[in-house]
C-alpha cells in the first residue's frame, strides 16, 4: 500500500506539482500568443493559398493544372517538420555563407512560411472537393442566367462550397494547432519550446503539463465555435431536389 | 416579315463517337410556342442547351435574333440574358432565398439596384403565386414550388424567349398542373417559348407548333392539334401511340 501511494505521490510531485504548475502558467502566456500569431497568419494565408490553387486547377491550361497537382502532392508527401528544419537552418546557412541574407528568417516567420506551404496543399484538396461537391446544374444555371465564370464562381459556387469545407477545415484547424507545436525545433518561442525550457530550469515536467492544459484550453473552445459555424452555414443547405 | 427570334442552320452536335443532332433546322418566330417531344436520347433536350450555347456544337450555326452565337466574337453572357432557360432539377441556388435567387442575377449581371431588383422579383413572385414564400430556402419548397420560382428566375432576366427542358419530369403529378398553368399564362401573353416536354395537354392547348424529334433529327413538325390526331410519318405514330 505504501508503495502505491509512494508512487502516486511522485507522479503527482513530478506531473502535477500545484507550485510548478502555478509558477509556470504566467511564464507560458507570452508562447500561447506567439502560437496564437502563428495559428492566425498560417490560417489567413494557407486558406488563401489553398483557395487560389484550387481555383488555378480549375484553369483549363494543362501545365499551370500540372504545375499545381504536383504542388500540393509534394507538400502534402513532405513531413512538415522536415520543412520547417529546411527553412531555418538549411536557408539560414545557405543565406549566411553566399550572403543572400533575406534568406535568413527569424523563427516565427520560418515557422508561419513552412505551416503556411503545407497547409495550403491540404486546404487546396479540401476546396477542390468542395468546388467538385456543388453540382454541375448549380453552374449551368448561373451562367444561363447571363453571368460569366467568374461571377457565377463568385456568387454560386463559392458560397456553397464555403458551407462544405467547414467541416473539414475545422478539422485542419486542430490539427494545425497541434502542429505548430513542431515549430518549437527551429526555435521558436511557442508553448512547447518555453516550457521545455523551463522544465529544465524546475528539473521537472510539469510545465508540460501546464503546455497541455493551455493548448486544450484553447483547442476545445475553438472545436466548439467551429461547430457553431457549421451549423450557422448549414442553414437552408438542405439538398434541392425531390 | 421580322427575323426569327431562333435559327438552327444544320447543327450536328456530338458527344465523342456518339453523334446526337445530325442535322438540324429551326426557326421559332416571336410568340410561337414550339413544343418538342421524342422519345428519350432523341437530342431534344440536347438542341435546346444548344441554343443557350450550354453545348459547344461541331458543325452548323445557330442565331438569336439574328446574332450568331458559334462566332466566337459573340458575347454569349449578352445573348443568354436574353434567352431565358428552365431545368428539368430546378437548379436553385439553394444558398438563397427565392426572392433571392430572382435578383442575384439582375443585380450581378445587369447592374439593377436592390430595390429595383426586388421590385421585379416580388411581382414576379406573385405571377407564379408565391409571394408568401419570398423568403424561404428553396429546400423547403415543393419540387412544384421550386419549378415556379425557378421560371420566375428566368423571367426576372425579362428574356425575349424561354427555353424549357422537360420541367415538369422531376415533380410529382399533382405539382405538374401548378406548374404548367404557370407556362401556359406565359404563352397567352404572347412569350415565345421553346418547351421540351411529355405534356401533350399542354402542346394542344397552347402550343403554336409540335415537333417530333427522333434519333437526332426532326421527323415530322406541324400544328399539334392536326399532328396528334393524324400523324404522317410513322414514327410519330408509334411515339404519341405510347405517350398517349
Amino acid at each position: 500500500m505504501d508503495a502505491i501511494g509512494q508512487a502516486f505521490a511522485d507522479l503527482e510531485r513530478y506531473f502535477f506539482n500545484i507550485e510548478i504548475l502555478r509558477d509556470t502558467i504566467p511564464q507560458l502566456l507570452p508562447a500561447l500568443l506567439v502560437v496564437f500569431e502563428i495559428l492566425f497568419l498560417s490560417l489567413l494565408f494557407s486558406f488563401l493559398g489553398g483557395l487560389t490553387l484550387a481555383l488555378v486547377r480549375l484553369v483549363p491550361l494543362r501545365p499551370l493544372r500540372w504545375l499545381v497537382g504536383a504542388y500540393v502532392d509534394f507538400f502534402r508527401a513532405l513531413p512538415l517538420l522536415l520543412l520547417l528544419t529546411y527553412i531555418y537552418y538549411g536557408l539560414g546557412l545557405f543565406g549566411s555563407t553566399t550572403g543572400l541574407r533575406f534568406l535568413i528568417l527569424d523563427p516565427i516567420p520560418a515557422a508561419i512560411l513552412g505551416i503556411t506551404i503545407t497547409y495550403s496543399a491540404y486546404s487546396a484538396e479540401i476546396f477542390r472537393a468542395g468546388i467538385s461537391s456543388v453540382p454541375h446544374g448549380q453552374m449551368e444555371a448561373a451562367r444561363s442566367l447571363g453571368m460569366n465564370n467568374y461571377k457565377a464562381m463568385l456568387h454560386v459556387v463559392l458560397p456553397q462550397t464555403m458551407r462544405i469545407v467547414v467541416p473539414p477545415l475545422t478539422n485542419e484547424l486542430i490539427a494545425m494547432i497541434k502542429d505548430t507545436a513542431l515549430a518549437s525545433v527551429i526555435t521558436t518561442p511557442e508553448l512547447l519550446f518555453r516550457s521545455r525550457e523551463i522544465m529544465g530550469l524546475k528539473a521537472n515536467p510539469t510545465p508540460l503539463t501546464a503546455a497541455a492544459i493551455l493548448y486544450v484550453a484553447f483547442t476545445l473552445p475553438l472545436i466548439r465555435v467551429a461547430a457553431r459555424l457549421e451549423r450557422r452555414y448549414g442553414k437552408g443547405a438542405r439538398p434541392v431536389g425531390m | 416579315m421580322d427575323q426569327p427570334l431562333i435559327r438552327l442552320e444544320g447543327v450536328h452536335k456530338c458527344f465523342g463517337d456518339l453523334e446526337v443532332l445530325r442535322g438540324i433546322d429551326l426557326e421559332v418566330r416571336r410568340s410561337e410556342v414550339v413544343v418538342v417531344i421524342g422519345p428519350s436520347g432523341s437530342g431534344k433536350s440536347t438542341m435546346l442547351r444548344c441554343i443557350n450555347g450550354l453545348e459547344p456544337i461541331q458543325g452548323g450555326r445557330i442565331f438569336i435574333e439574328g446574332v450568331d452565337i458559334t462566332s466566337s466574337k459573340t458575347d454569349i453572357n449578352q445573348i443568354r440574358q436574353k434567352v431565358g432557360m428552365v431545368f428539368q432539377q430546378f437548379n436553385l441556388f439553394p444558398h438563397k432565398t427565392a426572392l433571392e435567387n430572382l435578383t442575384l442575377s439582375p443585380m450581378k449581371v445587369q447592374g439593377k439596384s436592390r430595390s429595383e431588383a426586388e421590385q421585379i422579383g416580388q411581382d414576379l413572385l406573385a405571377k407564379v403565386g408565391l409571394s408568401e414564400k419570398a423568403d424561404e430556402y428553396p429546400g423547403t419548397l415543393s419540387g412544384g414550388q421550386q419549378q415556379r420560382v425557378a421560371i420566375a428566375r428566368a423571367l426576372a432576366m425579362q428574356p425575349d424567349m424561354m427555353l424549357f427542358d422537360e420541367v415538369t419530369s422531376a415533380l410529382d403529378p399533382e405539382l405538374v398542373a401548378d406548374v404548367l398553368n404557370v407556362m401556359k399564362d406565359l404563352a397567352r401573353e404572347g412569350m415565345t417559348m421553346v418547351v421540351v416536354t411529355h405534356e401533350m395537354g399542354f402542346a394542344r392547348e397552347v402550343g403554336s407548333r409540335l415537333i417530333f424529334m427522333d434519333e437526332g433529327v426532326i421527323v415530322e413538325e406541324g400544328d399539334p392539334r392536326l399532328m396528334i390526331e393524324n400523324p404522317s410519318e410513322e414514327r410519330t405514330q408509334k411515339f404519341l401511340g405510347m405517350v398517349l
